[in-house]
């Protein structure tokens, strides 16, 4: 236990230091230059924490309590979508449009997953699904001209505090990236290690078993499903900032549903950590996938090579495929097995 | 001898609960042999064990040959039939389906099994879950009976039955057993004695006792073994 | 009002594409447990193999029907490759499954738009396909009436498979009750891949009709995923498991799309509406009866 806090705390002291690290690192770096602390690079990272953050909160409703939801990226895409509104149809100041954003995602979650978890597996499942559609339909609709349809909403900065705009932002919003991570991981963690987190295993394996143990399931059900989305929310939020702009094609489609799903699996579901290597993990591999099918050379590469390459989901999906066929663990699976020795596994 | 079934070291597993803890029991070749016990000390588990529907570690031998790690369906075609506790006939099809999917091969005697249950051929069209329990018991009887199989696994057959459906029961078993080996779960010691020739009793995951149907009238023996209430 | 009988036919034939695809989702689902995204990808496999067979017959008169077979043949094939390379292993695990089939839509979609890019390809076909028939006033596109037709077909086709054959008793057994199916001597792997192939077969059908009637006889890769989420919400309105269920679902589902959509979906800010609609349709029929109109109970 104290191994893995001095572990977490080093990577925090890391993840905070990079910024100053004026390091070359030739050829793994997802940015356009090959200079650690360069905007293009944390960027990318600022990205990585964001849905580490966010996987982490599907892992509380899916890895812990064992809800299939398909439609997070709903109160992703609120957290995104209220808060540009709010800064740049209404152009009000960042505090309350935050506070707002989050009233909202909190009333929306509660709503929607009360009535969600009326059903149970796959009926929740579509149920989640169906909402995550009506609002991508919304968005794309474009009511009241609010949401810009289908070209997107781009940020107005012009009620944002001087730290987060400009060129001397990227390193601000980077560490507001890594805040979010660390603060989302930090409430999962006691959250999960108290006794609703126990519960929650038990509703995962049973819910007649948590029954009889004297819990209503449905309370617990509901408190997993809104912290779970309340965290999609915040990153929504910090994923405009440090992005500056949105579209339906990129925060509320079912793809980004999967996207999320894929990075908790991948990652291992049920460990925490997982959740946040995996996103990590599928972030930076899409990035950089994407960077290089941009530089010249790769136009070069034979047919078979490059088509697969140049779309990080063909890639993404293969390695998805062959963890849940040989790894079913994830990552986490996979570094206990490596800490366990070549002890036979169950 | 010959034995039909034999079982060494079985242990089964279930929910984290230890069910069998080294179960080994021989049945013979010909006969009825009864498996008893009290509820819930893991009869049916057994029964399914030795047809691969529940994993568990051990050695098992049906008719001769060693099944384990078999898939269901090819050991039963080794020659066994299964009727299972709760009858598990398929409600949504007709009496016929029910028997139509039992079926095995080219030679199939329905006419034995008609003889035995006239009702199944009167009710063909029926849906198989609108049959009262009873029937329901004789078609689960009557699917495994279309072709001869040297080997019946039989789970609770009279359980819940009125007595008029008993006795049929008990009927057609007789006659069955004349040419078949049955292993027969059963609960209620009337019937066990006038079917059965040996017993095997469970008791704490393992076999408490192995004998002749006729140890049975020890009252203290049964008492013993299997509770108050026989 | 002139336009009504256009509309309800159009609606008709788009609730038999949703059948086509809802019905293999159903028969998947019902035997096996196993909630099959990778469905989406059988529509769009079947579609692209439509338009690759279609670019070397002349379109005349019954070129399509081959186009048709060319879709179901493509369909079928990947599907039961899917369930025998990627489901099989993953007995027990129905979680897993379903996620596997996450991940083949998601690697296949990727490649397909590597391979074709985003455009979509027009698929020739004969030109009585994109003609119209005229009924009274109306003119209604001859393209309705082929779906309906494949529709109505299968639905017939599927009812005498599942109704007289020994693996349609199989298979309607096995959704009651897996290892009874076993217990009676049957292999019902071989079931599994059967299922999956019909399913898939349907699927590709479904989505070369989407795309000759309902997308302008374009194909491109990503219109499986949008048709599959309607796919799914007509499988759980229906109630999982029921082939009738879906086939009732299938038309209402298209209807009210194609009603909404029509009469009240015009103006700024509305043009979704025929959409959101089905899926508030979806939610209304959840809340009332969680199990769908003619599903089992859980």
């Amino acid at each position: 236990m104290m191994r893995k806090r001095v572990i977490a705390v080093i990577l925090l002291a890391a993840a905070v230091a990079v910024p100053f690290a004026n390091l070359i690192v030739p050829g793994v770096l997802p940015g356009p230059v090959d200079i650690l602390n360069s905007a293009g690079t944390l960027d990318v990272l600022g990205l990585c924490f964001v849905f580490g953050g966010v996987a982490l909160g599907y892992d509380v409703a899916f890895g812990f309590t064992g809800l299939l939801s398909f439609g997070q990226v709903l109160y992703f895409a609120v957290g995104t979508y209220l808060l540009d509104i709010a800064l740049s149809v209404w152009h009000w100041p960042l505090l309350p449009a935050v506070a707002v954003t989050l009233l909202a995602g909190l009333a929306l979650a509660l709503l929607l997953g009360a009535v969600s978890l009326r059903g149970s597996g796959i009926a929740f499942a579509m149920v989640t699904l169906a909402f995550a559609q009506c609002g991508y339909y919304l968005i794309e609709d474009n009511p009241h001209g609010l949401t810009g349809g289908d070209t997107g909403l781009v940020m107005s900065t012009s009620r944002l505090p001087a730290g987060l705009v400009g060129v001397a932002s990227t390193r601000n919003l980077y560490w507001l990236a890594l805040a979010f991570l660390a603060g989302a991981y930090a409430v999962v963690w006691l959250v999960t290690g108290s006794v609703t987190g126990r519960v929650w295993l038990a509703i995962r394996e049973s819910e007649r078993r948590a029954e009889v143990l004297g819990f209503r399931p449905m309370r617990f059900k509901l408190a997993s499903f809104t912290l779970s989305s309340l965290i999609a929310t915040v990153g929504g939020m910090v994923y405009l900032l440090l992005v500056g702009t949105v579209a339906p094609s990129s925060v509320a489609t079912t793809t980004v549903t999967v996207s999320i799903l894929v990075m908790v699996v991948l990652g291992g579901a049920g460990t925490r950590w997982g959740a946040v290597a995996g996103a990590m993990v599928y972030v930076y591999l899409q990035q950089y996938l994407l960077k290089i099918a941009a530089e010249p050379s790769f136009a070069s590469l034979p047919g078979p090579v490059r088509v697969p390459l140049s779309q990080p989901d063909f890639l993404l999906g293969a390695i998805f495929v062959l963890f849940i066929l040989f790894a079913p663990g994830g990552i986490a699976g996979l570094a206990a097995r490596f800490r366990r020795g070549p002890v036979e596994q169950e | 001898m010959n034995s039909a079934v034999t079982v060494r070291d079985l242990h089964v597993s279930i929910a984290g609960s230890h069910v069998l803890q080294g179960v080994d029991l021989r049945v013979e070749a010909g006969g009825v042999t009864a498996l008893l016990g009290r509820n819930g000390v893991g009869k049916t588990t057994t029964l399914r064990s030795l047809i691969g529907l529940q994993p568990g570690t051990g050695g098992i031998e049906i008719l001769g040959t060693s099944v384990a790690g078999w898939p269901t369906h090819k050991i039963i075609r080794l020659g066994v039939g299964y009727v299972p506790e709760d009858r598990d006939v398929f409600a949504g099809l007709t009496v016929s389906e029910n028997l139509r999917i039992a079926e095995t091969g080219k030679d199939m005697n329905y006419d034995r099994v008609y003889a035995l249950f006239p009702e199944l051929k009167r009710r063909a069209r029926q849906l198989a879950g609108t049959l009262s329990g009873g029937q329901q018991q004789m078609l689960a009887i009557g699917r495994v009976l279309l072709e001869r199989r040297p080997l019946l696994l039989i789970d609770e057959p009279t359980k819940g039955l009125s007595p008029k459906f008993v006795s049929e029961v008990v009927d057609v078993l007789h006659r069955v057993r004349e040419t078949a080996t049955v292993l027969m779960v059963e609960q209620n010691v009337h019937v066990v004695r006038g079917l059965a020739q040996r017993v095997i009793v469970l008791d704490h995951g393992t076999v408490a006792y192995t004998g002749e149907a006729g140890d049975l009238d020890d009252e203290d023996l049964t008492r013993r073994l299997l509770g108050v209430h026989q | 009002m002139t336009t009504f009988i256009a509309i309800t036919v159009s609606g008709l034939a788009l609730g038999a594409v949703y059948f086509l695809i809802s019905s293999g989702l159903s028969l998947i689902y019902g035997l096996m447990d196993v909630l099959n995204f990778a469905h989406g990808v059988f529509l769009t496999l079947g579609a692209y193999a439509g338009w690759a067979v279609a670019q070397h017959v002349p379109q005349r008169g019954p070129a399509f029907v081959l186009t048709a077979l060319a879709a179901a043949a493509a369909g079928a094939a990947v599907a039961a490759l899917t369930e025998i390379a990627l489901i099989r292993p993953l007995y027990g695990r129905p979680v897993s499954q379903i996620l596997v089939t996450i991940g083949l839509d998601l690697a296949l979609v990727g490649l397909l738009l590597g391979g074709f890019g985003s455009d979509s390809r027009p698929v020739p076909v004969p030109g009585w396909v994109s003609a119209v028939t005229a009924i009274g006033p109306e003119r209604i596109p001859n393209g309705d009436f082929a779906a309906l037709a494949v529709g109505l077909a299968v639905l017939a086709a599927l009812t005498w498979f599942l109704r007289r054959t020994r693996y349609g008793i199989v298979i309607r057994a096995g959704a009651e009750n897996r290892d009874m199916v076993r217990a009676l001597g049957i292999d019902v792997g071989r079931a599994f891949t059967l299922v999956f192939a019909i399913g898939g077969a349907a699927a590709g059908l479904a989505g070369l009709l989407n795309s000759v009637v309902f997308n302008s006889a374009l194909v491109d890769p990503e219109q499986g995923d949008q048709l599959l989420i309607f796919a799914f919400i007509v499988v759980v309105i229906g109630g999982l498991g029921s082939i009738t269920g879906s086939a009732i679902a299938a038309l209402l589902v298209g209807l009210v799309q194609v009603y909404v959509t029509f009469y009240a979906g015009h103006g700024a800010g509305l043009g979704q509406l025929g959409n959101m609609s089905v899926v508030l349709l979806l939610a209304a029929v959840l809340l009332v009866r969680p199990r769908g109109l003619l599903g089992r109970a859980a």
